[in-house]
């Protein structure tokens, strides 16, 4: 199988402090991969690697083989990747339409056109239509995103990370601060939006990890403990110590 | 259909009353603008209607930065004041020449010399957003201020650039001597840079603009570079700041260093805040309401950018969207049978009278007040007698009590009387909005 995304011994430090310490590690295409560790390990800076957000201090990332290192976010966003955020990130005083709908139009090729009328594009119409049902918000379509529940922007969310067509998805913690019902529904939805696309997704919810994911990579105080299937992990007496026995508690 | 399909926009709207709604407005304005020589026909009506026009076409060239794309910029005039300049300059270049170009196609000259220069400093200052660069454009505007003063060729120094505007080739045989035949070059440029403005805000650009105004960072991760937002939204306001600054040295014959100033950039922030960045048309309310209490208010007082000074903060205290804001307060009554909703209307305009009556006493003993503090401490020298608003009919001796008496009375009776009818308005507004939503239901 092709690897979707490569991280090559990555380092990241702010000053002296060191959070990602020489991570390695290959999602294959078409894979759902989970990203698990205790607090602080650096599992969000590793996503800010991964999507630009951040610079690397060291080390490489590759993303279907060709090395995207020090690139911009809205650059490897244009190359397929797409991420959501751990602290909900979306444009609060636009509606729900316009919010997923600013999320098609650079993959529809419509770039900066100042010059095309945007309710008369038809391929962005349908495509947002579309996303807005899969999110299961048409009804909402017109509410300003700022006053959505948290579930909801929760949804949306993920809807604008899955608008603009990448096949390479990373959701940060999508599930965090939901109810029962409500993380059932989320992962009801993040099964179906990654069909057929490589999925990178960080979790705490322990249920929603083995359930979802083909493999799991459990970080540590910035290094990979170890990446494997879900009963593999399980049973990985290393990930028992450090990381599920203290999880626990939780 | 059903709610849920509803709520989405239709791709195309064909039905007469949808065209009627998407151009209704357009052809309306064009009316209004034909008209309005014939009914303000004074000459110094439609001096402060061209003044008018400018304003409108400045103030929204600045919301396409403010309002559409967040950044707040200090230094808005230098794109006006450049267009002005290349303005004069072309025209005495035409005349020159003899090259044939007609007056209405000269702003063309003001919008390319806005965009040139819209792009040369925007590539500097929208690398930056918020604070930054709102620096960066007070920055710019101080270099171009002072260089107006010193490239005494191009600026041309105290005096500026004139320019006779009558002799250049004849449009159709009007040769733009007289004051309406300038009202119309530029009404028709005010209503195509409108038009065209709108029309922005409605493509994917102003879309994304909006997008960068709400969260910049998460733009980067749906594929765009909002650097590079920023820069076309800057570099479109300088063009059609560039159209208004052409007019503006259309309609006086002239290019001064003072249109590139720090005086001018506040006017079109103060017009675009007072009208209300959040909608379109809030810019274009502050540019009719600033030209004219700029004209006007001087009629009644020596201190009247005291008393303007004032308004704009207690605008910006009470009404943060502006006055567009304020209107649009008043859309979620509109609704239900017509003559329910001018019955709401009646109630609630009702409510505002009982205020207003209050606070104009209030506000008229505070200007009795200022005008009297204001002329024994700046006229001593004319005696105690002073013409209340210059009018001869109120003439009020400064050195008595009563005036004093009164003033104070009426600004502290005043005040509690209208504290008193805020509930007043309250329950009117409470009322209204219970009875609009009954009927819309």
């Amino acid at each position: 199988m092709n690897s979707a995304v490569e991280l090559k011994d990555l380092k990241k430090n702010f000053g002296k402090t060191e959070i990602i310490r020489g991570v390695s590690l290959d999602v294959k295409s078409g894979e759902r991969h989970a990203v698990i560790g205790p607090n602080g390990a650096g599992k969000s800076t590793l996503f800010n690697l991964i999507s630009g957000r951040f610079l690397p201090s060291s080390g490489a990332i590759h993303l279907r083989g060709e090395n995207i290192t020090g690139l911009r976010p809205f650059e490897i966003n244009r190359r397929g990747l797409s991420r959501s955020f751990q602290v909900t990130n979306i444009f609060p005083r636009l509606s729900v339409w316009e919010n997923v709908r600013c999320a098609v139009l650079w993959s529809k090729g419509y770039k900066y056109s100042f010059w095309q009328n945007i309710d008369r594009l038809e391929d962005v119409r349908a495509r947002t239509a579309e996303i807005l049902d899969q999110i299961n918000m048409t009804a909402r379509a017109q509410t300003p995103a700022g006053v959505l529940t948290y579930a909801e922007q929760r949804a949306l969310e993920i809807g604008i990370t899955i608008a603009g067509g990448a096949d390479i998805i990373l959701l940060d913690e999508p599930t965090a601060g939901m109810s029962r019902s409500e993380t059932e529904h989320a992962v009801a939805l993040i099964r179906k939006v990654s069909e057929g696309r490589t999925l990178i997704i960080i979790e705490h919810d322990m249920g929603v990890v083995f359930d979802l994911a083909d493999r799991i990579s459990v970080l540590v105080y910035g290094q990979i403990l170890a990446t494997d299937e879900p009963v593999k992990i399980k049973s990985n007496q290393k990930v028992q110590e450090a990381y599920l026995g203290a999880a626990g508690h939780d | 259909m059903s709610e849920t399909t509803k709520a989405i926009p239709m791709a195309s709207e064909t039905s007469m009353a949808a065209r009627f709604k998407r151009y209704g407005i357009w052809i309306v304005a064009t009316i209004i603008l034909l008209v309005a020589p014939y009914i303000f026909s004074s000459g110094a009506s439609i001096t402060t209607m061209c003044l008018m026009g400018i304003m409108i076409v400045f103030a929204l060239s600045y919301n396409m930065l403010l309002g559409q794309t967040g950044m707040l910029s200090f230094g808005h005039a230098v794109y006006y004041g450049l267009a002005a300049f290349a303005t004069a300059h072309m025209m005495n270049w035409v005349i020159k020449t003899g090259a044939p170009i007609p007056l209405p196609l000269i702003p063309l000259a003001g919008a390319a010399a806005g965009l040139f220069f819209g792009i040369v400093f925007g590539a500097v200052s929208t690398k930056r957003g918020g604070t930054a660069f709102a620096m960066i454009s007070l920055g710019l505007g101080e270099l171009v201020y002072s260089s107006s003063l010193i490239l005494r060729s191009f600026f041309g120094g105290e005096e500026g650039i004139s320019a006779d505007r009558t002799k250049l080739l004849r449009f159709f045989g009007y040769n733009f001597g007289s004051q309406i035949q300038v009202y119309y070059l530029i009404a028709a440029w005010c209503l195509l840079c409108v038009i065209l403005m709108y029309a922005i805000t409605r493509t994917p650009l102003g879309r994304m603009c909006n997008a960068v105004r709400e969260n910049p960072e998460r733009v980067e991760f749906v594929g765009y570079n909002p650097q590079f937002v920023r820069f076309i939204a800057f570099a479109l306001g300088g063009l059609f700041a560039g159209v208004a600054g052409s007019l503006a040295a259309i309609n006086i014959e002239l290019a001064q260093a003072s249109f590139v100033g720090a005086a001018q950039s506040g006017a079109v922030l103060l017009a675009a805040y007072m009208g209300g960045v959040a909608f379109f048309v809030g810019p274009i309310l502050g540019a009719i309401i600033v030209t004219l209490l700029s004209i006007k208010l001087s009629d009644f007082s020596e201190i009247w950018v005291l008393y303007f000074g004032i308004l704009f903060i207690t605008i910006i205290l009470f009404a943060p969207y502006g006055l567009s804001g304020l209107l649009m307060m008043h859309a979620q009554f509109w609704r239900g049978p017509l003559s329910s909703r001018i019955a709401r209307f009646g109630k609630l305009f009702g409510s505002y009278l009982v205020a207003a009556i209050p606070a104009l006493i209030m506000i008229l003993g505070a200007i009795l007040l200022i005008e009297m503090i204001h002329h024994i401490v700046q006229k001593s020298a004319e005696g105690p007698m002073m013409h209340f608003l210059r009018s001869s009919r109120f003439t009020v001796n400064t050195h008595t009590a009563l005036p004093w008496v009164g003033g104070i009375v009426a600004l502290i009776g005043g005040f509690f009387a209208f504290r008193m009818t805020w509930p007043v308005v309250a329950k009117a507004w409470n009322n209204a909005l219970a009875d609009a939503q009954r009927s819309g239901a």
